[in-house]
């Protein structure tokens, strides 16, 4: 079995997600040739063939002329998966190789299956076994998933460009919002999920952060509403945390937000949906009302 | 200009989902239904720039499914669509992300689009595949998780939303598709005149066998709960007593209360 892997990189630096890529093919046993539209001093740390773009000239963010590179790749390799990370690169890339190529996708993969790949649904409260129906098939892997393999050794670079007309232009990268609050430092750290119900109830949720001594966290729908700044914001696209305590109020558990905090030392969830996801990285589940709950627990503090 | 969004009905994502005869989707029975989140956000960037617009543009909501789905349709041209499609598909689960992509594009590909929004993903299959897929069929500008979306003489301003809070921002010609995340606007909730208004607003019916020409690529085998790992302690009972609980597990198991 042979894997394309397509690597991940961005504003001048190879991404460390990449080596989990190389996981995932250990994880199948398949053998691995890479893609990486990227920098010759900025070589993945493997052996095998590396087919390598000069992002300088492909660009980092250039869409029909990268499917072009990764058609050309396949073509020489003739693998069984062309597999991406499901990321912002991965998940707008994939689906124009797989309707190329007239193959199956099977999206943000989790594990190996009997039968399929194991996808996540219904907001991550359900899985999915999803099989292919064609013989070669284009996968992306949810971050985080695979645990990275970094083998060693050098790649053998074979420099590739091509030349594509492209109707999507890239003009730049917008910074990150500067955040205030830095809640990588916090202790305790009680966050206001969706289940906060409205703003007007996020001091009853802040008032839980102060009684601990820690900060308010956000999940993303409730930053969104504008009911928190962004500043507090926890997961993929805010701050990674791994306080001492987390408490999760109403979060349901994205997994954009899990991957934000299951570092945690120790995580208390509170929510009336027994089966929210965020019960699978809970120390503590309590089932209840947050805004009942809570100010019951603040008042024993 | 013509602009197309096109909407999924989903589940509450509340809602406790068990598997369904034959095992491998959600038993649809005793759900309530409403309009994909992400699609929620498709639809308000939809009429804000037929806004903008004014009388030059036209919009067109599309949703495939059983009759349920008129209820979203209607939701959408409460919220400013001008006409809706409804394509009517008793099955629309056992169809791959391929084949819903494929229906779509078989009705757009004569339409002459200039702008078409999609959610980035459902929140029940999650995919992420179909707006992207249907960019490829017709042959479209694709930018997809829009955080930002301006328009102007015929050019997208998009801003992708990147890991770590990072923005991409791209142009795209017209005709274009774009894929919008969470948080890309704030939609607007209908108002009662304009529920309705819209309860006069067309809504074309089309067989989903005059669109369905493609087989599927991939199968779905299976639909089941996670594995439960275990481990974590559930409370579950009266506030005041639960609380107390809370407050003695955490003296014992955190250097936080002492």
């Amino acid at each position: 079995m042979k894997t394309l892997l397509i690597g991940e990189y961005r504003e001048g630096k190879l991404l460390d997600s990449t080596y989990e890529l190389l996981g995932f093919a250990g994880q199948l046993g398949a053998e691995t040739a890479m893609l990486l539209v990227g920098s010759d001093s900025q070589l993945p740390a493997c052996g095998g063939t590396l087919y390598l773009a000069d992002a300088s000239q492909c660009g980092e963010y250039n869409p029909d002329l990268h499917k072009q590179l990764i058609l050309d790749a396949v073509q020489k390799e003739n693998p069984d998966y062309v597999v991406f990370l499901h990321s912002s690169y991965g998940w707008d890339l994939a689906p124009r190789v797989a309707a190329k190529l007239r193959v199956a996708q099977v999206s943000e993969v989790i594990g190996l299956a009997e039968g399929g790949f194991e996808v996540g649904c219904c907001n991550a409260k359900m899985r999915r076994t999803v099989k292919p129906a064609t013989p070669k098939a284009v996968i992306t892997i949810q971050a985080g998933a695979f645990a990275p393999q970094q083998p060693g050794g050098n790649p053998s670079v074979q420099k590739v460009t091509a030349s594509v007309m492209s109707n999507v232009t890239f003009t730049g990268y917008e910074p990150a919002e500067a955040k205030d609050v830095d809640l990588t430092r916090a202790e305790v750290i009680v966050t206001a999920g969706r289940g906060v119900g409205k703003k007007e109830n996020v001091p009853v949720i802040a008032a839980l952060a102060k009684a601990l001594g820690g900060e308010l966290g956000a999940s993303r729908p409730v930053v969104d509403a504008g009911w928190v700044e962004h500043s507090h914001q926890v997961g993929t696209t805010g701050q990674t945390v791994s306080p001492k305590l987390y408490i999760a109020c109403g979060v349901s558990g994205a997994i954009q937000h899990l991957a934000g905090m299951k570092k945690s030392d120790f995580i208390v969830a509170i929510n009336k949906d027994k089966d929210a996801p965020i019960g699978e990285v809970a120390d503590v589940l309590v089932v209840a009302d947050v805004l009942q709950f809570v100010p019951a627990l603040t008042a024993k503090l | 200009m013509k602009i197309l969004v096109c909407i999924k009905q989903v589940p509450d994502m509340e809602s406790r989902f068990k598997p369904g005869a034959g095992g491998t989707w959600y038993d649809e029975s005793d759900l309530a239904w409403r309009m994909n989140e992400y699609d929620e956000y498709a639809v308000e960037q939809a009429v804000q720039l037929r806004e903008q617009l004014g009388e030059s543009a036209e919009l067109t909501v599309l949703s495939i499914g059983p009759d349920r789905v008129g209820e979203a349709i209607k939701k959408a041209l409460a919220m400013g669509c001008d006409r809706g499609v409804h394509v009517q598909d008793d099955a629309p689960a056992t169809r791959d992300p391929w084949q819903i992509a494929g229906i779509i594009a078989a009705y757009a590909k004569d339409q002459g689009y200039d702008l078409i929004f999609t959610g980035m993903q459902s929140q029940d299959r999650g995919s992420a595949q179909v707006g992207v897929t249907v960019a490829e069929d017709l042959g479209y500008a694709c930018a997809t998780t829009l955080v930002g979306f301006a328009f102007a003489d015929g050019t997208v301003t998009a801003k992708r939303e990147l890991e770590g809070g990072i923005k991409g921002v791209v142009k795209l010609a017209t005709p274009a598709l774009v894929t919008c995340q969470l948080g890309l606007n704030v939609p607007r909730y209908p108002t009662l005149p304009n529920i309705m208004k819209a309860k006069k607003k067309e809504i074309q019916a089309i067989p989903v066998a005059e669109l369905l020409k493609e087989e599927p690529l991939a199968a779905t085998v299976s639909f089941h709960p996670p594995a439960r790992k275990g481990g974590g302690i559930v409370l579950e009972g009266e506030v005041g007593a639960l609380a107390d609980q809370l407050v003695g597990i955490l003296k014992e198991k955190t250097a936080i209360l002492r």
